[in-house]
């Protein structure tokens, strides 16, 4: 068994995305692309995962940055969690992300931590980062899914072998916004939606995105539609600072004469990927956000749960924080 | 009176170091030709290495030399070894390899393949001791230091016998009782009778336990991490296998032990026996994950405890059981701790106390923070809640009336404390904190959100007696302090030298303390743990500088005429009461002390001092006016107590809770050190609020696998976790065994911190106590719910 010391490996710092996206294609499966470090570093130092080559994406201005645009806001996938929580335009029009930037980790890591790297972080099962063979870890078992496996923290929905949550706060966010995931590899740029980038086990159990070797996530555009709704975002965890939600609730809203006229809604910690609410959004659309229909909206959210030993707790809370979202906007 | 240094704050000359980065810790050091090793962990819970097959690793370039069991001396059962062939916790150390850098020194142990067959194994103490349970070590399943290593088994009809979710309670291994049980609980108009459970938690000492180790001149060179300094000496000698005089310590700074570095430890012999066998120095550097492994735990306790209430809310009768989760070594004796600090804190007039310490397959465990006492007010002061609301009696008069007094008994043995202010405690700090008027917003509800207001107490012991001071004047008139205590980072080894400074009325400018290495010659003293410092040394410090006094007087008055009781000193002269142009300057009193030789030099020794001491005080023969003494001064228990106030919001839909104000009150005898005091009380209690809501070690009963070994899965409070303002206060009352009124205080503001927030949430909960810490989100939320908890009663390292 091997702890906290990392492994020799081949540093790339390319200066350009283009320099980027030929090593990447070149490096393929051997490549890995480092931006922050916050979740690549653990696992080169439990030496869990040996890639022979990194990538290093911070010397590549292009990708660092807020920018306005005719649709919307686009946010550099290199940009810091600290710019994006301190940044005018997004506390003006995109409240829900500086809100989100700000509960991840802790002040010193969202100095460093980048925007794409929170949202392509792997799972955060205790499991798998321990370093056990489970499924996704290309195994043949899950050690969290047993009578006796400590699964406070895993999933009420989408079990699929694997039982891990989304960690990413942004990821929850972005989907409640309905963000677009700019995508770039050596032949071309895709732009994906968010809620289609995040994959479950049951779609590929090694992975928590769409991305593949060769890909880049280069940017992040918020559109124009979203801009300056009501917001919440609420994350629980056992600490205020420097843990991973228990639950976290994501939600962007616009209101017309008091009525809901159009809402988005995420949750995180509950599924592999940021869980939107399509049903809770249906629901309350058309409606004044009252008491009444804040039950309503919780009871809906958590219908189908599958609660496993240790986190039924998670039920009420999803629960809860989905009435929180609604009464918010009362 | 008036003190010229007592109750006044000082700058300790090592905060400059610390918070320049001036400071020296085990890893900064480096020596002529240093080479780095790593340790091979264990990646199984239990198991015997049958085979360690290093010949490849041993091939590679820059690989200089293996370190297994067979090569380190054997350290008796069931303390933890140096190195393992039975490796009886995930993360144990089985060998180390050196190299010329860490990762060569990693990459060769992945090529190492050592044959590990797997042994029963468990981390459940009732696991084990169920009929025909698994033992966690080969040789038995219970013990501790006092009690013999033994394997056993409580029967089938134990277990039956106390039902569902009740802790069974066959045959204990340690037992004591006063008073009559039977009689106190008749009486009781309330009983209650609990099942426990408090998690062992991490000690998250920030400083991991690295150690750097080098030979020179047949003596091996020590640079380590830890909280104590003398009292380590034998100790580490014992591991190398040396005369401890052949130990030359260095450990002027510690980043953080809470109990875990208090003795030495087996892992920090790894470095120096490597460096006797490579014959270069070795540095061996503890990561953060490392840390978890084979740093230090609390013991985990699943207990019992019936309580009975007169009328009047007073304790009348207690009958605990404890089980300790010892791990897989000797651990500490916090079950002992638990006893006592019920037995005092609450004096009910009848208890029994039984207990059985029960090995596991987890890393080994140490003292934290008061061990016993804490977990024991986390359970206990919200049962006194419940009485109190039962009884219709306000919480602080409930403890008033159950408060011990100067002389009231603790343990077993009922012996009496020299000193008790708990109530002086409780009446400062309910004025302060306005505690009738804060009552009224108990329970108050806004939104999802409760208010709980209470109150909390712990106890720890405060100090020892039988150690020696050191103490030398020289020709330039500067006071020495030397102090073998060590540095666990309380400032106290300062604080408490300035006792000597007082005794001698010396300015603290003239003032220099020698300690943290070897080489400036330090007495023997018990080590940096246990609150005890401030007790201890002050009246080791206090007869030192009393003979250095004496002899100050004696050389006036063999210089000047005149008898010694005719002299006094005002911190730089030692003059004749009725002439004070008439004296000595304190540099020239050295230089005739020099000159005078025997006693007064060091030359000659008193008899009843520690060897270790008779080195230091020989070495500095010469140098100037020696003060040595062991302190023979009357002792007793010593008790201290710490009592907390809160204000607590917890929020009913997502579990989680702020605390809005906070008030601690300390009773630690006289207050020496203002400052250092308030960082005690205050960090203290952020370290108790880990401990009721936060710290839990996780492990998967199935692999013995652990879940938490890094700060963000173990974790201990953070800023945010924590109220931007904490107040203080201290009753200040003397201790009357203690030469100048002194007593500890680091331990008891952790409990009485978890406690206050403990009941607070069970305030906010409408009265709910939930008899497990820690409390987290997810307990609330599911009382507040009104569902089940996911654990059961019994279940333990559970997330």
């Amino acid at each position: 068994m091997s702890r906290d010391m990392m492994p020799h490996f081949e540093l790339y710092q390319p200066d350009s995305l283009e320099n980027a996206l030929d090593l990447a294609k070149r490096l393929g499966r051997d490549g890995w692309i480092i931006a922050g470090g916050y979740d690549s570093l653990d696992w080169f130092k439990d030496r869990v995962k040996r890639p022979k080559a990194l990538i290093d994406l911070g010397g590549i201005e292009s990708l660092k940055g807020i920018r306005e645009t005719p649709e919307g806001l686009e946010i550099g996938a290199l940009t810091t969690l600290t710019e994006i929580e301190r940044s005018p335009i997004v506390r003006e029009k995109y409240g829900l992300l500086a809100d989100a930037a700000r509960r991840v980790a802790s002040p010193q890591i969202r100095n460093a931590a980048t925007l794409g790297g929170n949202l392509c972080q792997d799972a955060r099962c205790w499991y798998y980062r321990y370093g056990v063979n489970c499924y996704r870890a290309g195994g043949n078992t899950c050690y969290a899914d047993t009578p006796q496996g400590q699964n406070r923290e895993h999933c009420l929905f989408g079990a699929s072998r694997c039982v891990a949550v989304s960690p990413s706060d942004m990821g929850t966010a972005a989907v409640a916004l309905d963000a677009r995931m700019v995508v770039r590899n050596s032949s071309g740029e895709r732009v994906i939606p968010a809620e289609e980038f995040f994959i479950g086990p049951a779609v590929d159990i090694t992975r928590m995105t769409v991305l593949e070797p060769g890909d880049i996530l280069t940017a992040v555009r918020f559109p124009a539609e979203w801009a300056g709704a009501k917001f919440y975002f609420e994350k629980v965890s056992d600490r205020e600072a420097w843990d991973f939600a228990l639950v976290s609730i994501a939600s962007a809203m616009i209101l017309e004469n008091g009525v809901i006229r159009n809402v988005r809604m995420a949750c995180g910690a509950v599924e592999c990927v940021p869980r939107r609410l399509k049903v809770v959004e249906q629901t309350v659309t058309g409606s004044e956000p009252n008491e009444e229909l804040a039950q309503l909206a919780g009871k809906t959210a958590v219908q189908g749960a599958t609660p496993l030993n240790f986190n039924h707790f998670k039920i009420p809370l999803m629960e809860n924080l989905v009435r929180r979202a609604i009464r918010a906007a009362a | 009176m008036a003190y010229k240094h007592i109750g006044k704050d000082f700058t300790p000359h090592d905060v400059v170091a610390k918070v320049t980065g001036q400071a020296k810790y085990a890893e900064d050091f480096r020596a002529e030709g240093m080479v780095f090793c790593r340790l091979l962990l264990s990646p199984m819970p239990h198991g015997r290495v049958r085979n360690i097959d290093a010949s490849e690793a041993l091939k590679m370039e820059g690989v200089l030399g293996i370190l297994t069991a067979d090569d380190v001396p054997a350290i008796p059962a069931p303390n933890a070894p140096i190195l393992t062939k039975e490796p009886m916790f995930v993360g144990e150390p089985i060998l180390a390899v050196a190299a010329v850098d860490e990762t060569t020194a990693q990459d060769a142990i992945e090529k190492i393949k050592v044959d590990i067959e797997p042994l029963p194994f468990t981390i459940d103490p009732l696991q084990s001791l169920f009929p025909g349970g698994p033992n966690a070590r080969s040789d038995g399943n219970v013990g501790n230091v006092g009690i013999e290593l033994q394997t056993l088994k409580w029967t089938a009809a134990d277990f039956a016998r106390a039902g569902e979710g009740k802790l069974p309670m066959g045959k204990a291994v340690e037992e004591w009782s006063y008073g009559d049980l039977d009689a106190a609980f008749a009486k009781a108009k309330i009983v209650y009778d609990e099942t426990f459970v408090t998690a062992s938690n991490s000690h998250h000492s920030m400083e991991p336990r690295s150690c750097m180790a080098y030979w020179q001149n047949g003596k091996c060179f020590v640079h380590a991490s830890l909280q104590s300094h003398t009292y380590t000496i034998p100790q580490i000698a014992q591991y190398l296998g040396i005369d401890p005089q052949d130990v030359v310590l260095i450990a002027e700074y510690c980043g953080g032990g809470f109990g875990s570095k208090g003795s030495a430890y087996p892992s920090m012999a790894i470095p120096a026996l490597m460096s006797k066998k490579l014959g270069r120095p070795v540095m061996m550097r503890i990561s953060r994950a490392e840390e978890y492994f084979i740093g230090s735990a609390r013991n985990g306790f699943q207990g019992r405890i019936r309580i009975g209430f007169g009328a009047d809310g007073k304790v009348l009768g207690v009958d605990l059981f404890i089980v300790q989760d010892n791990a897989a070594n000797n651990g500490f004796w916090d079950f002992r701790g638990a006893g006592e600090a019920v037995s005092l804190v609450y004096t009910p007039t009848a208890m029994r106390f039984r207990a059985v310490p029960v090995y596991t397959n987890l890393p080994s465990r140490t003292a934290q923070r008061g061990p016993g006492q804490n977990q024991m007010a986390c359970i206990v002061e919200p049962l006194l809640d419940r009485a109190a609301r039962e009884l219709g009696i306000d919480r602080v008069e409930i403890r008033l009336r159950n408060a011990p007094v100067t002389g009231s008994p603790v343990g077993g043995e009922r012996r009496p404390v020299t000193s008790a202010y708990v109530r002086e405690a409780l009446e400062k700090g309910a004025a302060r904190f306005n505690w009738r008027e804060k009552l009224r917003e108990n329970g108050k509800r806004d939104g999802s959100k409760v208010i709980g207001v209470a109150v909390g107490q712990a106890y720890h012991p405060a100090g020892f007696f039988g150690f020696d001071g050191l103490v030398r004047i020289t020709p330039d008139g500067k006071l020495h302090i030397h102090t073998g205590v060590g540095n666990l980072g309380t400032f106290s080894h300062s604080a408490t030298a300035r006792i000597a400074a007082e005794v001698l009325k010396v300015d603290w400018e003239n003032c220099i303390v020698e300690r943290g290495d070897s080489r400036r010659h330090l007495p023997w003293n018990i080590g940096q743990f246990g609150s005890n410092t401030s007790y201890t040394m002050s009246r080791t410090n206090y007869v030192a500088a009393m003979d250095a006094l004496t002899k100050l007087k004696e050389i006036a008055a063999r210089e000047l005429g005149g008898s010694p009781d005719d002299y006094d000193v005002d911190g730089s002269r030692v003059f004749q009461k009725s002439n004070p142009s008439r004296g000595l300057g304190y540099g020239e009193a050295a230089q005739r002390a020099i000159d005078l030789g025997g006693r007064y030099s060091g030359h000659e020794l008193p008899q009843d001092i520690h060897p270790i001491t008779r080195a230091s005080a020989s070495a500095l023969a010469g140098t100037g006016l020696i003060g040595v003494a062991k302190d023979t001064l009357p002792g007793g228990a010593t008790a201290a107590f710490a009592v907390a106030f809160a204000k607590v919001e917890v929020d009913l839909e997502t579990g989680q809770h702020r605390i809005l104000e906070f008030l601690t009150v300390g009773d630690c005898g006289r207050v020496i050190h203002p400052m250092g005091l308030a960082t005690q009380l205050k960090g203290g209690s952020v370290q108790g609020f880990g401990l009721a809501c936060l710290e839990h070690i996780v492990y998967d009963p199935q692999n013995g696998l652990p879940a938490n070994v890094g700060l963000y899965q173990a974790k201990p409070p953070t800023y945010l976790d924590v109220p931007a303002e904490m107040q203080w206060d201290a009753v200040d009352k003397p201790d009357p065994t203690s030469p100048l009124g002194t007593k500890g205080i680091g331990e008891p503001p952790m409990g009485a911190a978890a406690a206050a927030l403990l009941c607070a949430i069970s305030q906010a909960l409408g009265g709910h106590v939930f008899n497990r810490t820690p409390v987290l989100p997810d307990m609330i939320i599911n009382v507040a719910a009104g569902r089940s908890q996911s654990h059961k009663p019994l279940q333990v390292h559970t997330q």
